[in-house]
This record gives C-alpha cells, structure tokens and sequence, in this order.
C-alpha cells in the first residue's frame, strides 16, 4: 500500500510540470505585455522597461522558466505584482477559507446526493424518482451564482436570519455551502442513481437474492458497495468543479478564499499570482485524485498494488 | 400421484410489459418435477426456459414481469406465497445456480462470505460456523486449499473454480431443488464434464432434484432422466430421455436433434451433414398465428396456419403439442 | 439485434443481419431512435425551451424594436410594469429588452464554443484512437493535463492570458472542451476498431479515410451528439459565469451572465435586476440538458432498458 502511494504520488510529478511548462509558455507567447499593464497608460517607456526587469521578463524564455522552476522546487512562487506580497503568503491566507467550504459542500452534497440516488434506483421510474431526476437535473443546470443571489434574497433580504456575505460565524457558512454544493449534490444524486441502476442489473445481484436475502440486505451490502466505487470517482473529480465553483461563490458571498483571489488576479493582470493560484489548485485537484485512487485501491480488492 | 412431485408447474404465463408492447414470454407452461430426478429443460435461446426457471423463485424483476398460474413447491403456491416465506425456501429449500461463473459472484465479498451469508441465514448457525461450514462445502466441490480460497476475492478464481464455488452456495443449505441455468456453458469442455459429475454426485448425495436448463443435448442425454423441450414460451414436447432422443416427435425436436451431432445416433449419421432448422426463433413480441413453429416447419399443413395445436398425450409423461399427432 | 426483427415476416433466408446492411442498420435506428425520443416528455420540453431560444434570437429586432443598450438613466431601476414587463436595470434599459438579445449573444457563444470543440477535439479523437502510438500516447498525456483543470477553472486561465471579450470568451471556453471531445471520440473509436468488419475492412487494404468516413464516423456520431448538445448547455453557463465575473463579455453588450454581475448590487433593493437574466440562464441550461439526457436515452443503445 505504502509503496503504491509513493508510486501513484511519483507518477503526478511530471503532469505537474507539464502543467506548469503549459502555463508559463501560454502566459509567454500569447499578447498582452504585462509590464505594459502593471505599468498603466501614463507610464513612461523607461517605468516599462524598469518593470520588465524587475520580473526578468527581458530575459530569455527558457531561462525565464528555468528560473520559475528552480524557485518552485523550494516553493517559492514569487511576488504578486498588484501588492508586492509573496505569492505563497497570499494564497496561503486564503486556502483556508476555500477549504473549508469546499469540504462542507461535498459533506452536504454526499449526504443527500447519494441517499437520494440510491432510492431513486430502488423504485426506478416511480414518482420518487421522477421527482429525484428532475431536481438534480435542475440542479446541473442551474447558475451557481444565481442560486446564491436568489438565498441571499430570500434569506438575507426578506427573512433576515442569514448573513449576505463575509465570513466570521457559523452563519455565514451556511449560504455559500448551500450554493456551493446544489451543483454537486444533483450530480452525485445522477451518478448514484445510474450506477445502482447499472449494479442491481448485475448477475451477483440475482444470486444475492436467490439466496434468500432481505432487499434490505441485497440493497446495502451487495449493490451500494459496488456501485460505490464509480460513485468515489465522481465526488473526486467534483472536487475539482467545487474549485470552479467556488470562484463564483465566493464571489457572491464576498467569501475570502482562493476563488476571488483568482479573479482579482485575472482582473488585475497579476500573472505571478495567476500562474501560482492556478498551480496549487491543479496541485489539490491531483492530491485529491490521489487520494480517490487510494480509497478505490481500499474498497475495490480487484485492484493491485503492483 | 402428486405425492411424489416435488415442484408442479401449471399454466405458468410470464409476460413483460414494456414499451415495444407485451411479450409473453412464457404462455401456459406445465411440467412437473419428481423427487430425486433431474428435469432437462431445453430449447434455443429466447424459448422461455429460463424466464421459465428464475419464476419459480420469482425472481424476475416485476414491473415489467407478470407472473400467472401456479407454480406448488411442498404444498405451497410459489407465485402467492408472501415475500418472507419466499425468502425462506430461496436459498434454502430451493436453490440457484447461474450461468455466468464470472458474473454472478459479487467481485466485493470473499467467496467464504457468500457461501456463509447464505447458511446464516438458513441454519441459523452463528457466522464462524457458518464460515467454517462454507470452507467445509469449498472442500465438497474440490477446491484446492478451501481455507485459503475462501477468503479470496472471486477475481482470484478461474471460471471453472467460480463455479464450482457457486455449487457450494447452491448446495449449502442442502436444497430440495436445484435450478441450474445453463450450469456449464460458459465453461470448455473438460470442466464442463467435471462440473458435471460434481453435480451428479452430490445430487446424489443430498438426494436433491434437478432442473438443468440447457441447449446442450449432449449433457442433457447424459444428465437427465426426463426432458422438457421448450418454443416460444411452450411446451412443445416432453419425453424420457431415452425415447426422446430414439424417436422425437415434434418436427421442432427432431430438428434440435438434427442440428447437434450425438453420439450413439444413427439414423441421421448417413446424411454426413448436420441438418439446421432454418429460419429464426420468432419475435416475442409478433408471434406466429396457429403453431408457434409452423414458419420454420418442413411438415407444415394448412390447419397449422391457423389454429393452435393441441397438447397430445401419448403415455406416460410423453406429450407432444403438434397437429401431425393429433 | 434489433434489425432481425423485421425479417421475421419473410423467414426462410435465415439469420443473416451483421454481415450487411450496416450503414441501413444504424439509419433505422437512427429513425427509431428519434421517434423514441418525441415520446420523452421532458427531451421535448427541452426542445422547445432551446426553439424558443432561437426564435427569439432570430426574431429579437421584432420582439424588441428599441435599443437594448441605449441608457435612460431617468428610469433606472424600475420594477417590473407595463411597459418594462420584466423592469429596468440600473442605466433605465428593458431588462425583457436585454434579455431577448441576450438570447442571440448566448447563443452565439455556446455554437462558437462547440464549434471549437468539434473542430479540434473531433479530428484528434480520430486521429489518436484510429493511428494510436506515438501521436496517441502524446496526444492522451496533453488530455490528461488538460483534464487535470476543471472544466471552469481551465477557462478562466485562458480568460486570464486571452484577455476578455466575446471572442477570448469562446475560444476559452471551446479550448477547456476540447480534451473532453478528444476523449470522448477516442474511446469510441477504440472499440469501433476491434469490430470485425473494421479489422477486415483494414485487412482488404481500404483507405484509411474511407474506413473513417464509413465505418468510424457514423459510430461516434451518437456520442458526439448528445455531447455537443450537453455542451451548448455547459458553453451557456461558463460563458454567464464569466460575464459574472466580468471577466466575459464586457458591457453593453447584453450577456445575461453580465447582467447579474451588474445587477448583484442592486440585490437588497431592486432584485428583479438579477433575478430575471438568472432564470433566463437557469431555462437554456436546463433546456440542452434535457434535450441531450433524451438524446442519449434515444440513441445511445446501451441505454435500451
């Protein structure tokens, strides 16, 4: 076990510097002179050119990357250009934050999504499921930011019991969470559905009955375990859209995390803090899948270590 | 004379309600089973056989499968017992094995849990034993190192071990009855023959009876004393074994029996090649009018066309549902 | 399977139906497939949701005769009325106004985003799954990073090197769906491979080409249908995404996403501002996707049951 971990955490080494050679060569060749921006329109060619060279942009491209990555390995990923601070030091104020709300959604989005799928399936095409199908389709298709302004509205505005935004008590988790997991909750729900539909078509199934269980039984024990192992794979990959998400309901909910760092970043033309938000957000997107793989590694026993 | 039946089957209709329209896939079967015999049931795929075998458990899922008739196991009408005495006799009294050895093992339990999950719940005996009874009948079917096996995962067992793992579930509880759907197909043909013998012997053992579903007249010679031949949902024919193969009387049989080379059978041997019944089995959904068989019958008459033929009876359990006898 | 059951009328010619008639086979299915899916009640209305769409895109100068970006600050903020059925934003412009042209920008962005997406990610599945090694592994190792960002977030790097705007927002959104087409085609065109008639085909020396326009294409046209549809519904909610950010469409422009960016503030007093390009987001989503859930329902046959 040990030794596939090690393995699996080698193995993500070199798409992480696929990743970062991808961004730094974008960030590079495609138009839009960043010292030009930083400078802004009054700056005088010489500000420009003292700007360039502060952030080595007069140098040679592989050099320039070079340098990127030699401070990589000791985690150093530079200073924003907006406010000057280290990179790290920013981004490490605000993971926290994101994290926390992050975790709180897949909680809540597991805690429903999959109970729901799973009677779904059980009384497939009944008016249960019906009605299962068509909130999490809502659900997919529904605006994340919408659905947060339309809880602040009701919540916030007309019933006045949750805060609109900003951070402090357990409140002011509450809305965000809500925004944040509809998304995942109706896609767990789907694929908890479909994959026990999948599962209680299955042979051992039919034998797990003609052996005289209870439905309970067969249901919980035989079908749920197995239809588990697709469902694992979905909460890890939602993971990653829960990031996406989360920079657009932080931004709703004025939420200090990763999300809006982002975007501020984006706005602003800050390319260091760009390239090192979005490094560290493919680096917990493939920490989580790692530890997806492990927890599929544990629960399904057809899978080697070696 | 029913004292002697183990299970009765009488105009058991199974019909599955879906969007195409309704499909009866099994209209007004009947057949009986002794104690202590084994029953083939035969016929080409999609003929009902084994709708026929997972009703007598009812374990087909329902909707879309409606179930009619009567099928009495030991005094009690199957298709009306509830879900809790159902549960009871599956498993127990009566017992299942599967065609798929690499499917119908769940890839998540060990091989000694699902022998034991089953005894625990029938015997009532506490779950080491119950595991220790499990290693016990992984030793009956020849496993190598049952203690080992038991607590390896299905994926580690070859086919033939699987199933040979799956006769222990089956066996387990000592049932009345066994229902083996197609038992051996997935399996080449040496295992199949140890499988088979495995079977026998604890048939014998147990003093268990069989229904062996299968298209393999090979293993149905060999196996059963009586057999049931199946079309389209019927009975078209039932016969002892011996008489059924010496002399078929349904123009359906004697094409089975044309298209699959027996040993031991002369009378087709000089024709050198194998006969096929030509033309395929009918929709389930858009039967034939009159004989079920009549489009794809060499010996079709006119009346064929157009009414049902009956059943005839021409001794003892030998029946054949065709207008040529009637 | 499913072409036998017409020959069952006319038997005596027996059970040949895999060797010919193929492209027939996938047309019938294809027919049957859509008939399948007219009786799917919500796969309907999904499929008027998006004709609605469209007949208010194509339509909208008729529908809206004014400007849908001239400000008239003296009627800022107004709830909805007679005259403004749905009110007026924060610069006193129809926000029904808005939201009829903002069905064309929509619209718009989401076909230019799976435009991208099939362009690019159509033609590299084939080539990945259909040649295989070395372009294949190198091909599958630049999926694999690209799908190692979400969906979004892959569009909001680009967005950030791009720059904003309508186009930056399309190519941006079309590059993040690329991966999911190269693997989606890939796949099927790795199983379609193993067919026989594909390996004989290949084996009696036909074309590549022709084995692809043939034999590959018709097979993966299914999954790339209900994907494309899927994916106007996913182009639809990013692009809003990002115009909420205001890192999309820039204003005037009409972009319902941009509108609740710019409506957010007036949230406390006036929420009808936000409150009506949302719901008009929420039913064009909701829309594709009910369309492509038929849509996969219908055609795709391992979902028969």
């Amino acid at each position: 076990m040990l030794q596939y971990t090690i393995r699996r955490l080698i193995s993500t080494i070199p798409v992480l510097i696929g990743i970062s050679l991808l961004l730094f060569v974008m960030l590079r060749a495609l138009p839009g002179d960043p010292a030009l921006v930083l400078a802004g329109q009054m700056a005088s060619p010489e500000d420009i050119e003292l700007i360039r060279v502060q952030l080595g942009l007069n140098q040679p491209i592989h050099i320039q990357y070079a340098k990127f990555i030699s401070r990589l390995a000791v985690l150093d990923l530079g200073r924003s250009a907006r406010t000057q601070n280290p990179v790290l030091e920013e981004i490490w104020a605000r993971l926290p934050n994101t994290f926390l709300l992050a975790t709180t959604a897949i909680t809540l989005a597991c805690l429903i999504g999959i109970p729901a799928g799973i009677i779904a399936a059980v009384r497939p095409y009944t008016k249960i499921d019906y009605l299962v199908t068509s909130f999490s389709l809502f659900g997919i298709s529904m605006p994340v930011f919408w659905l947060g302004l339309m809880l602040v509205v009701v919540f916030s505005v007309t019933l006045q019991i949750l805060p609109a935004g900003g951070i402090g008590t357990w409140k002011h988790v509450v809305l965000p969470t809500v925004t944040l997991a509809s998304f995942v909750v109706a896609f767990i729900a789907r694929m908890t559905r479909s994959s026990m539909l999948e599962v209680l078509s299955q042979d051992y199934i039919t034998t797990a009955r003609s052996k005289g269980l209870m439905e309970k039984v067969v249901i919980i024990k035989h079908a749920l375990r197995n239809a588990l192992i697709p469902i694992i794979t979905v909460v890890g990959l939602q993971f990653g859209s829960l990031l996406g998400g989360a920079v657009l309901t932080e931004t709703v909910f004025a939420w200090p995390g990763m999300g809006r760092l982002i975007v501020d970043s984006i706005l602003a033309r800050d390319y260091p803090m760009i390239q090192g938000a979005i490094l560290i957000f493919g680096l917990l997107y493939i920490l989580v899948n790692l530890i997806v793989d492990l927890i599929y590694a544990w629960v399904d026993p057809r899978i080697h270590y070696d | 004379m029913s004292g002697d039946h183990l299970l009765s089957i009488r105009n058991l209709k199974v019909r599955f309600r879906v969007y195409e329209g309704v499909a009866a896939a099994v209209d007004g079967v009947d057949f009986f089973v002794e104690k202590g015999e084994t029953l083939g049931l035969v016929g080409e795929s999609g003929c009902g056989k084994s709708v026929t075998a997972m009703s007598i458990l009812r374990l087909l899922a329902s909707p879309p499968a409606e179930l009619e008739g009567e099928i009495e196991f030991q005094g009690k009408n199957l298709l009306e017992l509830p879900q809790d005495e159902l549960r009871k006799i599956r498993g127990g009294a009566i017992s299942m094995i599967f065609q798929e050895p690499m499917t119908s093992l769940n890839p998540l339990l060990t091989i000694g849990e699902q022998i034991a999950e089953a005894i625990v719940l029938h015997q009532g005996l506490s779950r080491q034993e119950a595991w220790d009874r499990a290693v016990e009948m992984l030793a009956r079917v020849q496993i190598p190192s049952p203690e080992a096996r038991a607590k390896d995962y299905p994926h580690k067992l070859s086919g033939g071990m699987r199933q040979r793992a799956m006769i222990a579930m089956a066996l387990s509880c000592n049932p009345n009855l066994l229902l083996a759907d197609e038992p051996t197909t997935a399996l080449d043909v040496t295992i199949q023959a140890q499988i088979m013998d495995l079977m026998e012997r604890l048939r014998e053992e147990i003093g268990a009876s069989i229904i062996l579903i299968t298209h393999n007249l090979g293993l149905i010679a060999e196996m059963a004393r009586t057999v049931v031949v199946m079309y389209a949902g019927k009975v078209v024919e039932e016969a002892p074994v011996r008489e059924l193969f010496s002399e078929p009387l349904h123009p359906y049989t004697q094409g089975l029996l044309g298209s699959v080379p027996v040993i031991g059978r002369k009378f087709k041997m000089e024709k050198k090649r194998l006969q096929e019944i030509p033309g395929i089995v009918p929709s389930i959904f858009e039967m034939p009018r009159g004989c079920r068989f009549h489009p794809r019958c060499h010996r079709m008459m006119d009346i064929c066309r157009l009414e049902e033929p009956p059943m005839v009876e021409m001794g003892q359990r030998r029946r054949v549902l065709c207008w040529l006898w009637a | 399977m499913g072409s036998g059951k017409e020959k069952t009328a006319k038997l005596p010619e027996g059970g040949r139906s895999s060797s010919e008639g193929i492209p027939s086979g996938t047309q019938s299915q294809f027919r049957k497939g859509l008939a399948k899916l007219l009786r799917n009640k919500m796969a309907v209305f999904g499929g008027i949701l998006i004709l609605g769409y469209m007949v208010t895109a194509i339509f909208a100068p008729i529908l809206y005769p004014g400007n849908p970006s001239a400000p008239n600050l003296m009627r800022s903020l107004e709830r909805p009325s007679w005259e403004h059925p749905l009110g007026t934003d924060e610069l006193g412009r129809s926000i029904l106004g808005r939201i009829i042209y903002g069905s064309r920008v929509s619209l718009m962005i989401s076909l230019g985003v799976v435009s991208v997406g099939l362009l690019i990610g159509v033609p590299l599945g084939l080539i990945s799954g259909y040649y295989g090694g070395k372009v294949d592994f190198i091909l599958q190792r630049i999926t694999d990073m690209l799908l190692a960002f979400p969906g979004f977030l892959l569009a909001l790097a680009l967005v950030a090197i791009l720059g904003v705007g309508i186009n930056n927002t399309v190519i941006s959104i079309g590059i993040s769906m690329v991966p999911i087409y190269i693997r989606l085609v890939r796949g099927c065109v790795l199983s379609v491979r193993e067919q026989v008639y594909v390996e004989a085909a290949i084996a009696v020396g036909t074309p590549d080409l022709r084995i692809i326009r043939r034999h590959i294409l018709p097979n993966v046209m299914v999954p790339i249908i209900v994907q494309t549809s899927l994916g106007m519904g996913t182009a639809i909610l990013f692009a809003a995404g990002l115009g909420f950010l205001g890192i999309g469409v820039q204003p005037p422009t009409p972009e319902w996403g941009a509108m609740l960016g710019s409506g957010r503030g007036y949230i406390f007093n006036s929420p009808h501002v936000a409150t009506f390009p949302g719901l008009a987001i929420f039913l064009a989503v909701l829309g594709f996707n009910l369309l492509g859930d038929g849509l996969r329902d219908a055609l795709d046959p391992r979902s028969k049951i």
